[in-house]
C-alpha cells in the first residue's frame, strides 16, 4: 500500500460511492478513471433526490399550498448553497440552466441580443483558446457568424500551455467578450486568469470563464476570479445531470436582455409586449430542474464539508503519483505539461502507435473506465497532430491502488497489441 | 472482441494505399476521429480494386483490410450482398451468431461478429464498408454522366 501525504480518507469516501463497489465484466471491481466526463454521486445526493420527490414534490414559485412552499424553498435552498459556495457577493447572481454548454451559449446569447456598451456586433472581436471544449467554441462560432464579429484565439505552446507571448495582438481595443476554460479538460492544464483578466480589463472586455473542470476540484472564489461570468456544470461535481450554473455580476445581469422566454421570468405579460423579472428569474424560464438543482445543493454540501482546499491537496497528490508511475510506461507520451506545476487531475496520453480506442477497450475488459476519443477538444488534438488520446482523470476517491491498475493495465495492453 | 483474425489484420492490413480509382471518398468517424480514404476503381460491372488509406483503430483498419479482401475482383452485386450481410451483422448486438451461409460470404469478416455487441465500436468496423457503399454509388453516377 502506498503512502502519499496530503491524500483524504478515501476508504471512508468511497463507502458513500456506491457504484464504486460495483462489479462489470465477471468480478472485476470497476476503476473509475472518467471523472472529468462525469464523476459518481454520494449517497447523500441520492437521497436528496429520493426525499425531494418522495415528500415535496411540486412546481416551484406558484401556488399557496405547503408542497409547492417546500419545494421552492428546497430550490431556492440549492441557490443560496451555491451562491456560498463560489463566494458570490449575491444569491441573485447564480442562474441554474441544464449544463455548461447551456450557460455558454446563454452568455453569447445575451452579448448578441444585448444594446450597447455590450452589443457584439460586425465592429467586434471574440476571443476564445484553442483548449476549449466545443461548447466554449461552438456557441462563439454561431455568435460570430450571426452578427459578423470576428474570432480570435490564443494557441498553444508545445507542452500545453496557453501561448501568451502575443496577448495585446489577440486582445484588442476591439475585443468585447474573452472567454476561456480555467482548467482544460483534456490536458489538464489550469491557465493564468489573472494574466489574461488584466488584459481584458484594459481594454474594456467582458470576460466569461468555464469553470467545468475547476468547479469540482478546487475552491472557486468568483469574486477573487474577477471575471464577469463564469459556468460550470453539476454533474462533474456529485451532482445528478440536467443542472448547470452561470454566475454573472449582478449589474450585467440587470442590463442585459433576456435569451428563452416564458414562463416564471416575466413580471407582467400583455398580448402586446412583456416586461421582465429581475435576475436571475429573468434567465430561467419555464418549470426549472428542480429535483437537478437539489441534487447540486446536496453534493455542495457534501464537498464543503470534506473541504475543497483537501480535495485539491489530494488530487494534487494522487496526480504527482500517477505522472510519477506513467512516465513508467514505454512509448507513453504526455498530451498537456508532464509536470504537476499548474495542472488538474486529468491526464492525456497516447501510447505507441496504439489507437486510443484499442487502448480504452482493452482497459475496460480488466474494469477500468477512462475516456477515449478528441474529448469534445478536437481542435487540441489537430494541434498535437493526433486523432485522438486515452484519458485518465481523478476525483476525491481516487486512490494510489487504481493508478497502479492503471500502469499494469496500459503494460498489459502493450503486450496485447505488441 | 480481437479475434486473431483482426488483429493480424491490423498489423498486416492487405491492400493498404492508395492507388488509382474512379472515385474518391473520405469518411471519418467524429465520436473517435478514426478516418478513411477510399477509392474504388471498376472494370464494368467488376470491382477491379479498392484502395484505401486512414488512421484509427484496429477495428477500423483491421475492417478495411477484410474488405479489400473480400470484394476485389467479385462481380458489384456479390460485393453489394457481401456488404449488406456485413452490414446486417454489424447491426445486430451481438445476437446473431453467423451460421455457415453466411460464414460463406463473410469468410474472415465474420470475426467481427463480436465487435457488434459494443455499440461505441460498430462504427469503427462500418467506417470502410460505407465509405465503399459511397465511392461505389460515386463511380457508377459519374460513369453514367460521362456515357
Amino acid at each position: 500500500m502506498t503512502r502519499i501525504p496530503g491524500l483524504l480518507d478515501t476508504e471512508a469516501i468511497r463507502k458513500d460511492f456506491p457504484l464504486l463497489d460495483r462489479q462489470v465484466h465477471e468480478g472485476k471491481k470497476v476503476v473509475y478513471l472518467d471523472n472529468a466526463a462525469t464523476s459518481q454521486k454520494p449517497r447523500q445526493v441520492l437521497d436528496a433526490l429520493n426525499a425531494y420527490y418522495e415528500r415535496h414534490n411540486a412546481n416551484v414559485h406558484r401556488g399557496v399550498h405547503v408542497l409547492a412552499e417546500e419545494a421552492t424553498e428546497l430550490y431556492e435552498g440549492a441557490r443560496d448553497k451555491v451562491a456560498a459556495f463560489i463566494n458570490a457577493p449575491s444569491r441573485d447572481e447564480v442562474i441554474f440552466t441544464k449544463n455548461a454548454s447551456e450557460s455558454l451559449n446563454l452568455v453569447a446569447n445575451m452579448l448578441g441580443w444585448a444594446d450597447e456598451p455590450y452589443r457584439v456586433d460586425h465592429e467586434t472581436e471574440i476571443v476564445i483558446t484553442e483548449m476549449e471544449h466545443h461548447s466554449n467554441i461552438v456557441p462563439w462560432q454561431l455568435l460570430s457568424q450571426r452578427t459578423g464579429a470576428k474570432l480570435k484565439w490564443f494557441g498553444l505552446t508545445d507542452d500545453g500551455r496557453l501561448d501568451l507571448s502575443n496577448i495585446d495582438e489577440v486582445i484588442t481595443d476591439r475585443t468585447k467578450v474573452v472567454s476561456f476554460t480555467l482548467v482544460s479538460n483534456l490536458l489538464g492544464t489550469i491557465n493564468p486568469v489573472e494574466t489574461i483578466i488584466r488584459r481584458a480589463q484594459e481594454v474594456g472586455a467582458l470576460v466569461v470563464i468555464d469553470a467545468s473542470q475547476a468547479a469540482p476540484h478546487m475552491v472557486l472564489d468568483v469574486q477573487a476570479l474577477q471575471a464577469d461570468f463564469v459556468a460550470f456544470t453539476g454533474h462533474k461535481m456529485c451532482g445528478p445531470t440536467g443542472i448547470g450554473v452561470l454566475w454573472g455580476r449582478q449589474e450585467l445581469l440587470e442590463d442585459l436582455p433576456p435569451f428563452l422566454g416564458g414562463g416564471e421570468m416575466i413580471e407582467t405579460v400583455s398580448m402586446h409586449s412583456s416586461t421582465y423579472a429581475p435576475a436571475p428569474h429573468k434567465f430561467e424560464a419555464g418549470t426549472p430542474p428542480i429535483a437537478q438543482a437539489v441534487g447540486l445543493g446536496a453534493a455542495v454540501d457534501y464537498l464543503s464539508a470534506i473541504g475543497m482546499d483537501k480535495i485539491a491537496a489530494h488530487e494534487h497528490a494522487i496526480t504527482e503519483y500517477a505522472v510519477k508511475r506513467l512516465l513508467e510506461v514505454p512509448d507513453l507520451r504526455f498530451i498537456g505539461p508532464s509536470t504537476t506545476e499548474d495542472r488538474g487531475a486529468t491526464i492525456s496520453f497516447t501510447l505507441g502507435d496504439i489507437h486510443p480506442h484499442d487502448v480504452g477497450q482493452v482497459l475496460d475488459e480488466q474494469g477500468i473506465a477512462v475516456r477515449v476519443g478528441h474529448h469534445c477538444a478536437r481542435p487540441v488534438c489537430l494541434r498535437y497532430g493526433i486523432p485522438a488520446t486515452t484519458r485518465a482523470s481523478f476525483y476525491l476517491y481516487s486512490t494510489p491502488a487504481e493508478v497502479d491498475a492503471l500502469v499494469e493495465g496500459l503494460e498489459y495492453v502493450r503486450n496485447f497489441f505488441g | 472482441m480481437y479475434q486473431d483474425v483482426i488483429l493480424d489484420h491490423y498489423k498486416h492490413p492487405h491492400g493498404r494505399g492508395l492507388r488509382d480509382g474512379d472515385a474518391e471518398v473520405h469518411h471519418t468517424n467524429p465520436t473517435c476521429g478514426d478516418e478513411i480514404t477510399l477509392r474504388v476503381r471498376l472494370d464494368g460491372t467488376t470491382v477491379a480494386d479498392v484502395s484505401y488509406d486512414g488512421q484509427g483503430c484496429s477495428i477500423s483498419q483491421a475492417s478495411a483490410s477484410v474488405l479489400n479482401d473480400l470484394l476485389v475482383g467479385k462481380e458489384l452485386g456479390e460485393a453489394q450482398r457481401i456488404q449488406e450481410t456485413f452490414l446486417e451483422l454489424m447491426q445486430s448486438k451481438g445476437k446473431l451468431e453467423p451460421d455457415d451461409a453466411m460464414e460463406e460470404v463473410l469468410e474472415d469478416a465474420v470475426a467481427f461478429a463480436g465487435v457488434s455487441k459494443y455499440p461505441a465500436r460498430v462504427k469503427c468496423a462500418l467506417l470502410s464498408w460505407m465509405a465503399w457503399k459511397d465511392a461505389t454509388a460515386k463511380a457508377l453516377s459519374e460513369e453514367a454522366t460521362t456515357a
